[in-house]
């Protein structure tokens, strides 16, 4: 095997990594977690059952809620579920030929970014603020992240339980990029630019827009609420975030080599588009992150919003194609989904509906005129349906929220200043996003070199990028 | 000997095939293509993307047969094939100079049936 330079380069930076991590762990110990659970809610039958006392020792484990931490670690085992949804949603849209290197790109992005989140990235995401741009590493290598809550985040849940909840959405969303770039990329550059990308692009955002102190959060270091970018469960951090950078992606990258192939297997994509849908649920309901009501309103306006957004679609199919598409009732769907993420916990479930007819609308618009207006090739409009999708959820939460719900009004409701502050988080994120990328972008190809060559595209990156076939043709 | 080639309508291949087993012609090779004679494709819609529809599932048949069948074997599949409809399909007859048994070896018309 030839040793490349990404070879020797990744090396060292892992052997780096352990060798800093053993150091830390011999000077400093890391927090021994010693919080006992609450009240299970299922006791173990002995002969004579009794209730078992709530916890004990350490004062702060106390505050822990046993719904709230089932509804939590729920939600993030549904959010990971997503990211397989989308492999199969993006799977079932490219060529026959293409459908591993989709598959792979997303499962490669969950081990990936698990374990640069455990390691480094929650830290910078989430840890104590520097200026309100980045966290610090203090929380590298997950110190001071166990069984203790974090009040600054939720007093309720576990610290790593939180933790572990954000991390599913730093793996789902460079797993979004790839519909741009879908069928063209290298799968080293792949790897190397959503590492790059998941550091210095999402992490920087999520603490813009979710850490304390971060310069756009309703929270400030202390973990007073403050007034920020109202986005409940990451309309602006995980879908304007991806969707312009995917954008950039296809810009950069350019067009994919002879015309455009229908799906090989929409019934792939139907049922991405199913498991989507269901792991939502966790995306948007888990972020109110506990088992209340206000984590009720976000499931009936995320559901709500997205059947809206389904039907909207497929009206517009129907009367420009003459014909109701099942990829129309599956993209209207998901970009409902998109944009009711930011809005969910803010807004009413009447509301959402307008939110998601809106998004049907305008990201139908996006995918039907405007690719072919400007000639872009976002190969499965990962721009069209999160970028657009985000900026509207994101500007109809600025519209929509109302204080009764969660103690921010939009400016149906009187605040101006509440839509302008959106409006500001999008466009920060959205310029931030789409200038790094490209510079990232340009940095790997220089690299290792972005795009596969022209007879490898032809040939299909199953073949030539992972020596594998999706479907076998003779036995 | 012959070897015909029939592209007819995916619909109407069991019709054929219980006329050709009925005039005992057995022996055939059937795979799904896709053709365009004059009949016009069905639109499809992918996003933004249409597509006039030119290229249409067809069903070919492919027979062996000793000349003193062909003229059995092509009323057959015309009968069971044939809808009225542009699409139908068609019918191809060509020279057959050779044909082996695998299994025996035998050569010629008594390898056909």
């Amino acid at each position: 095997m030839k040793v490349r330079l990404v070879h020797l380069v990744s090396m060292i930076a892992l052997t780096a990594f352990f060798a800093l991590h053993t150091a830390q762990a011999q000077s400093s110990p890391s927090s021994a977690p010693a919080a006992s659970p609450a009240t299970p809610s299922v006791a173990v039958q002995t002969a004579a059952p009794t209730p078992i006392p709530p916890a004990a020792p350490a004062p702060a484990s106390s505050t822990i809620s046993a719904g709230d931490t089932a509804w939590v670690l729920t939600a993030s085992a549904l959010v990971l579920l997503m990211t397989p949804g989308l492999a199969f949603f993006y799977g079932g849209l490219v060529r026959k030929k293409n459908v591993l290197s989709i598959l792979m790109q997303c499962f490669i992005v969950i081990c990936i970014i698990t374990l640069q989140w455990a390691i480094f990235g929650y830290s910078l995401a989430f840890g104590p603020d520097v200026k309100g741009i980045i966290g610090n590493l203090d929380w590298a290598f997950l110190r001071h992240v166990g069984a203790d809550p974090f009040p600054g985040y939720s007093g309720t849940i576990p610290h790593s339980v939180f933790m572990i909840f954000q991390a599913m959405f730093a793996v789902i969303t460079p797993a979004l990029i790839l519909g741009a770039f879908a069928e063209r990329m290298r799968f080293g550059a792949f790897c190397l630019f959503v590492i790059l990308w998941a550091t210095l692009v999402y992490d920087p955002v999520a603490h813009w827009v979710w850490g304390l102190g971060g310069f756009l959060s309703r929270a400030d270091a202390a973990g007073n609420t403050v007034r920020g970018a109202a986005d409940f469960a990451g309309g602006t951090v995980v879908h304007i975030n991806a969707g312009v950078a995917a954008l950039a992606t296809a810009l950069v990258l350019g067009k994919r080599v002879g015309a455009v192939s229908p799906p090989h297997n929409l019934p792939f994509a139907v049922l991405g588009a199913g498991l989507l849908w269901f792991g939502w649920f966790g995306f948007n309901a888990g972020s109110a992150l506990g088992a209340n009501g206000l984590a009720g309103n976000a499931f009936v306006t995320t559901h709500i919003a997205t059947a809206a957004a389904g039907f909207g679609w497929v009206l517009c199919d129907w009367m420009y194609h003459r014909r109701a598409t099942t990829l129309g009732v599956i993209s209207g769907a998901v970009a409902g989904l998109v944009a009711i993420t930011p809005a969910c916990g803010f807004v009413s479930p009447m509301n959402a509906i307008w939110i998601g007819l809106g998004a049907a609308l305008f990201c139908w618009i996006a995918v039907t005129f405007v690719k072919a207006r400007f000639g872009y090739d976002d190969s499965l409009d990962a721009f069209g349906v999160h970028g657009i999708g985000g900026i509207w959820g994101a500007l109809a939460t600025g519209l929509f929220a109302e204080k009764a719900i969660n103690g921010v009004n939009g400016l149906f409701y009187g605040d101006a200043g509440q839509f302008g502050l959106q409006v500001k988080a999008v466009l920060v994120t959205a310029v931030y996003s789409f200038v790094v990328s490209i510079v990232l972008l340009k940095v790997v190809d220089k690299v290792i070199g972005l795009r596969v060559s022209e007879h490898e595209e032809r040939v299909g990156l199953d073949l030539t990028q992972h020596k594998e076939a999706g479907y076998t043709v003779l036995e | 000997m012959k070897y015909i080639i029939a592209v007819i309508q995916p619909d109407r291949l069991d019709p054929v095939l219980d006329l050709l087993e009925k005039k005992e012609i057995h022996l055939v090779t059937v795979s799904t293509v896709m053709g365009r004679g004059r009949q016009k494709g069905i639109a499809t819609v992918y996003r933004s993307h249409r597509e006039a529809g030119s290229l249409l599932r067809k069903v070919k048949l492919e027979i062996a047969v000793n000349d003193a069948f062909v003229d059995a074997t092509v009323n057959a599949i015309l009968e069971g094939a044939r809808t009225g409809q542009i699409g139908d399909g068609k019918i191809f007859i060509l020279d057959l100079p050779q044909c082996i048994r695998v299994r025996t070896g035998e050569k010629g018309g008594t390898a056909i049936g």
